[in-house]
């Protein structure tokens, strides 16, 4: 080992530099502390979505989150764990929280981070958006995180990419893998697992990369999901023949409209952000009826489990998906979502950077 | 490139639908037309100079007609022109083809289409029948001159790539249409209820996240422009028809004796949306999406359904409801591929591949040989009523466009080797069986394999 730290688990040792200039980027260049989570073999080359992790690969990112959550904790935030590697952020689409988190977790980790907004640079100059990241992967980008409005736009990056690993921030209404991954973490955190738990997402299913992801995670992980929401944003071709199928990847996942049944001795209640264009579709007929009929509100807190815990991918419309008085309540775990965010993006980070380095051997 | 105006197909396997043949026999083609056909053991004497083509153990046919072609030239000749468009369809047997009129500018104008017959006979490798716009722009507003239109040749008309929207317009269409004794050949697509779908509504579409058009949206607008024909009594061509309901609704159209004709796409008997995951169909729908999914090559409008769709098509196909095979051929750049399934184009390019794909119907067993031969040559050539005569047949007299198959000969799609611009096919390395030996319009070989074996010329027997 070249550095100096301790070999403490439960955390990084984040007041000390690192020890020497390190020869060259390599395995050999990580913290000991977190060497003990890095040792795992780390197969995936990139983030597209959770539906290639096993079960183990995501309790591997938990663990090495709540490793990285004791940075989070320290005086001075800030480890040299990813020292020397370019992280890109390219946001093709407006975005603050997700595009601070994973800007946060990279500088945490001492990477350099960059954040490109596409809209103001490349695309109005007619560049397509694969010769843009060609550039920045010529411009040795170890990591780009990307936000897209199309589905499947980072997986088409991907099959580009020969060296720079690419993490989805979210595409359209595919995946938000990161999101998935922080929402497990933070029910694990709090209720130890998700086996056997009872898990309700309400709202527009149909259109939200946020429950597509979650519920390959919490499916794969072992929960029992419950979708509501009205009947014209419920993804019932998705989970066409998931009763009868013990091969459907959505196997059990159950849909309930009325949202007073589906709460039922619920574990978690996760509502999800309902866009006002929904109404101007002429999906919904009002964002009145929305909020009558499936606001998560006291009420609906009532008729979960009394430690139930209530979920937000965020940003909320208050007052129309979650009442105030919920959002901001006792059972409420939307904030420590947030920063649940930045250890898990810590942890993909530190992961997506640094297996390029497993993979240059056999690299194709 | 023979130059000799005598040419002598010879031990090959004839099946001329038209005539209701499917023997061996010799075909001499003599002039640019069809001298004569004898079975193979009555030895006929030919005199005089004869390029002679050994066909033994190949399959000769009349030449398929393609009611569906999207030539690109005038204007988006980046895609494609009428000289790769036709070498494209000689090379898949096709010797005749149909110009879709979604050029720029559209072939709304008498002018547009005088240009395009132009150009093709400087420069196209197999004939070239066009199709003019039922309305000006492709607008949808305003109908075109069909008039003017109808006296340059065309055989229909057709805002393809976008319906005929308006039920006002399309009544019009139909009635002015059929007064020239001339189809309206519609795209059946509803719009508001497609609500910019970019691929079949259902399990694939919904697992990425796309925006799904349902199978209703195809159909609804189907069913309203047969009650439109019946109404009008005009002639409707239901373009590349994808859904088990409107094959139905063409069943019932028939029964009732409507003037009503339907082609389906090779793709569309044989690819479902399945293919929309990547690995070319191999991927078992519920597994982990890899790095060649969102596959932009299966983006085509209409979308590539499911397999109960595949089979009532096929099945349609066999009885006859559906006339035709049509390829679509739908050219495209690189770049109008290489982005995302939201940006990209739709279309396949598919008049090199579409035999061989076809010919999967048939090594199933879902499809006889001689009725698969026969949507490719009589049953368009019927659909194209006065402009078909002589088409998709080996009678005496006719047209000496002949192709010469290997039902049987593998080969692995490269699009880099496509005589097409477009490269963008769903199949690039897929393994099909059935290969195009031979391909000749007016007696001139327009294409030949490597496989074409030639007999000495200038020999009698």
């Amino acid at each position: 080992m070249r550095q100096t730290r301790s070999p403490s688990h439960g955390g990084l040792e984040a007041d000390r530099p690192p020890a020497e200039p390190r020869p060259r980027a390599g395995a050999a260049t990580r913290t000991p502390a977190t060497e003990s989570v890095a040792r795992e073999a780390w197969n995936q080359r990139h983030l597209l979505d959770v539906d290639t992790l096993s079960q183990e690969e995501m309790s591997q990112v938990l663990r090495l989150a709540a490793t990285m959550e004791g940075v989070l904790h320290r005086e001075v935030k800030k480890v040299p764990t990813l020292r020397g590697k370019t992280v890109l952020t390219v946001f093709y689409e407006p975005s603050t929280r997700t595009r601070v988190s994973f800007e946060t977790a990279g500088k945490l980790l001492s990477a350099d981070v960059i954040n490109i907004s596409v809209p103001q640079s490349s695309v109005v100059k007619g560049e397509s958006m694969v010769d843009t990241m060609l550039t920045l992967q010529a411009s040795a980008a170890d990591v780009l995180v990307v936000r897209h409005p199309d589905a499947g736009a980072p997986y088409l990056i991907a099959r580009h990419m020969r060296r720079t690993a690419v993490i989805n921030a979210g595409d359209g209404a595919h995946a938000h893998p990161t999101q998935a991954l922080l929402d497990l973490f933070t029910i694990c955190k709090r209720l130890g697992s998700l086996a056997g738990r009872k898990v309700v997402i309400v709202g527009d299913v149909t259109h939200s990369r946020v429950a597509r992801s979650d519920l390959w995670a919490f499916t794969k992980m072992g929960a029992h999901v419950v979708i509501s929401g009205p009947p014209t944003l419920m993804p019932w071709d998705l989970l066409k023949g998931c009763h009868d199928d013990q091969a459907h990847p959505f196997h059990g996942v159950d849909v309930e409209t009325d949202l007073s049944k589906a709460a039922q001795d619920a574990d978690v209640v996760m509502a999800l952000r309902l866009q006002k264009e929904r109404h101007q579709d002429g999906l919904i007929p009002s964002l009145r009826e929305y909020a009558r009929a499936w606001q998560v509100n006291e009420a609906v807190m009532k008729i979960a489990r009394p430690e139930a815990l209530l979920m937000h991918p965020g940003p909320m419309n208050e007052g129309v998906e979650i009442s105030p008085a919920v959002a901001h309540g006792a059972q409420s775990v939307i904030e420590e979502q947030v920063t649940n965010g930045l250890a898990v993006r810590m942890a993909v980070l530190f992961l997506m950077a640094t297996a390029h380095e497993h993979r240059q051997r056999d690299a194709v | 490139m023979l130059e000799r105006t005598r040419v002598l197909l010879r031990g090959g396997r004839l099946i001329d639908p038209s005539q209701g043949l499917d023997q061996p026999s010799d075909l001499l083609l003599e002039n640019g037309r069809v001298a004569w056909l004898a079975p193979a053991g009555e030895r006929r004497r030919v005199e005089g100079a004869v390029q002679v083509l050994d066909v033994t153990g190949r399959v000769v046919c009349p030449g398929f007609v393609d009611l569906h072609t999207h030539l690109r030239e005038p204007g988006l000749e980046h895609k494609e022109t009428i000289a790769t468009g036709t070498l494209a369809a000689a090379r898949g047997g096709f010797t005749t083809v149909c110009a879709m009129p979604n050029t720029e500018p559209a072939m709304d104008s008498a002018a547009v289409v005088r240009l395009v017959l132009q150009k093709a006979r400087d420069e196209g490798r197999v004939r070239v029948l066009p199709i003019g716009c039922v309305t000006i722009g492709r607008q949808g507003k305003q109908l075109a001159e069909m008039i003017e239109l109808a006296e340059t040749g065309v055989i229909g008309f057709s805002d393809d790539g976008s319906p005929v929207v308006s039920p006002q317009i399309m009544r019009a269409a139909l009635t002015y249409a059929s007064s020239l004794g001339l189809p309206v050949i519609q795209h059946c697509e509803d719009p508001a209820l497609a609500n910019g779908g970019m691929m079949h509504e259902g399990w694939v579409a919904s697992r990425l996240g796309l925006r799904g058009a349902p199978a209703q949206a195809e159909e609804a607008m189907a069913a309203r422009d047969i009650q439109l024909a019946e109404l009008t009594g005009g002639r409707l061509h239901l373009a590349h028809v994808s859904t088990a309901g409107t094959v139905e609704l063409v069943r019932r159209a028939k029964e009732k004796g409507l003037a009503v004709t339907a082609e389906v796409t090779p793709h569309h008997l044989t690819l479902t949306d399945e293919w929309v995951l990547g690995g070319q169909g191999s991927v078992d729908r519920y597994t982990p999406l890899g790095a060649s999914t969102y596959d932009t090559n299966c983006k085509v409008n209409p979308p590539l359904r499911t397999a109960s769709d595949i089979a009532a098509l096929t099945q349609a196909l066999r009885d006859g409801v559906i006339d035709a095979v049509a390829t679509d051929h739908a050219p495209h750049t690189t770049s109008d591929k290489d982005c995302t399934f939201d940006e990209a184009a739709f279309g396949i390019s598919g008049l090199e591949t579409a035999f061989g794909l076809l010919m999967r119907l048939v090594h199933e067993g879902r499809l006889p040989l001689n009725v698969l031969i026969e949507r490719l040559t009589a049953g368009p050539a019927r659909v194209l009523g006065k402009y078909g005569a002589g088409l998709g047949t080996l009678r005496p007299g006719s047209p000496a466009d002949v192709v010469v198959l290997g039902p049987d000969a593998e080969w692995t799609v490269d699009s880099r080797q496509f005589a097409s611009k477009g490269r963008n096919t769903p199949l690039d390395g897929v393994k099909l069986k059935g290969a195009m030996v031979a391909t000749l319009v007016g007696g001139t070989i327009a294409y030949e394999s490597p496989l074409l074996r030639r007999a000495a010329a200038g020999r009698t027997r």
